[in-house]
């Protein structure tokens, strides 16, 4: 059972990440990007992680989801042109990745983590739920937290500065 | 299902998303792969938070998406400015920076 769902999730998450970069349309990337967002959401459940796969869902596929799609309808879905500034780039670019998932998985699997070929430990029914997480986070991280806080402030108010209409500035 | 085996999935998510970004023009697509990656490495981060028992992973990975989600703002604020001074959407174009 368990199986069954981390591998339709994980094909869930792959085919939307492949579809995100492979449709023409940013649109449709859109799209694609919520299937990966809650095939990763699953993952997080699966991994006893409620809180994240929650904020997961409410977050990406709830506000910035909407972000995108709202600003993709502004803008407009042009295409991309076939020029390439550095000759043969859709073809070496694949063969780059490929090396770098290569490398990012023997790195991981060779570390001495013996952990890693095991279920993790035994947690309690609590685990990575929104209790304990709240806790830790106004705790153990209220800084981060905070600081976390007066960035995303910040972040909107520089959004506002850079999007917004100059006086006498006509659209 | 093992440990290896999430990890093995981030690293093949990561991937997807640099190639992403590597052939991909427009610059909304671009934030869309950099999104990819991003989540990539939240998936990394509680799997080994599972992997060790301890919930301080899955805090990160919290902070993680918050900046995520600032630079996603920041990043489509900036392409709004563009296209309202009719600039080209393509960062291929937009090298006046370009030593």
């Amino acid at each position: 059972m368990e199986a069954a769902l981390f591998f339709g999730a994980a094909i869930g998450a792959l085919g939307g990440a492949i579809g995100v970069v492979a449709m023409r349309n940013p649109f449709y990337s859109v799209l694609a990007l919520i299937v990966h967002l809650f095939s990763l959401a699953v993952l997080f459940l699966l991994l006893t992680a409620a809180f994240v796969a929650a904020a997961q869902v409410v977050v990406y596929a709830g506000a910035v989801v909407v972000l995108y799609v709202f600003v993709v309808a502004y803008v407009g879905s042009g295409g991309e042109s076939a020029w390439e500034p550095i000759p043969g780039q859709r073809l070496l670019a694949p063969l780059l990745g490929a090396a770098l998932f290569i490398e990012l998985s023997i790195a991981a699997l060779s570390s001495s983590l013996l952990a890693l070929s095991t279920h993790g430990p035994h947690v309690n029914p609590g685990f990575g739920n929104p209790a304990a997480i709240g806790r830790l986070l106004l705790e153990r991280f209220l800084v981060p937290f905070e600081a976390s806080s007066i960035l995303l402030l910040l972040a909107a108010v520089g959004a506002v500065v850079l999007a917004g209409r100059k006086k006498g500035e006509t659209a | 299902m093992n440990i290896d085996w999430y990890i093995v999935l981030s690293a093949l998510l990561f991937a997807t998303g640099a190639v992403g970004i590597l052939i991909r023009r427009s610059p909304m697509v671009i934030l869309l792969c950099l999104e990819l990656m991003l989540n990539a490495g939240n998936l990394a981060l509680v799997a080994f938070s599972r992997m060790v028992g301890n919930q301080q992973g899955q805090v990160f990975a919290l902070v993680v998406m918050v900046i995520a989600a600032c630079e996603v703002v920041v990043g489509l604020g900036l392409i709004v400015a563009l296209f309202r001074r009719k600039l080209p959407l393509d960062v291929d174009e937009l090298r006046e920076l370009r030593g």
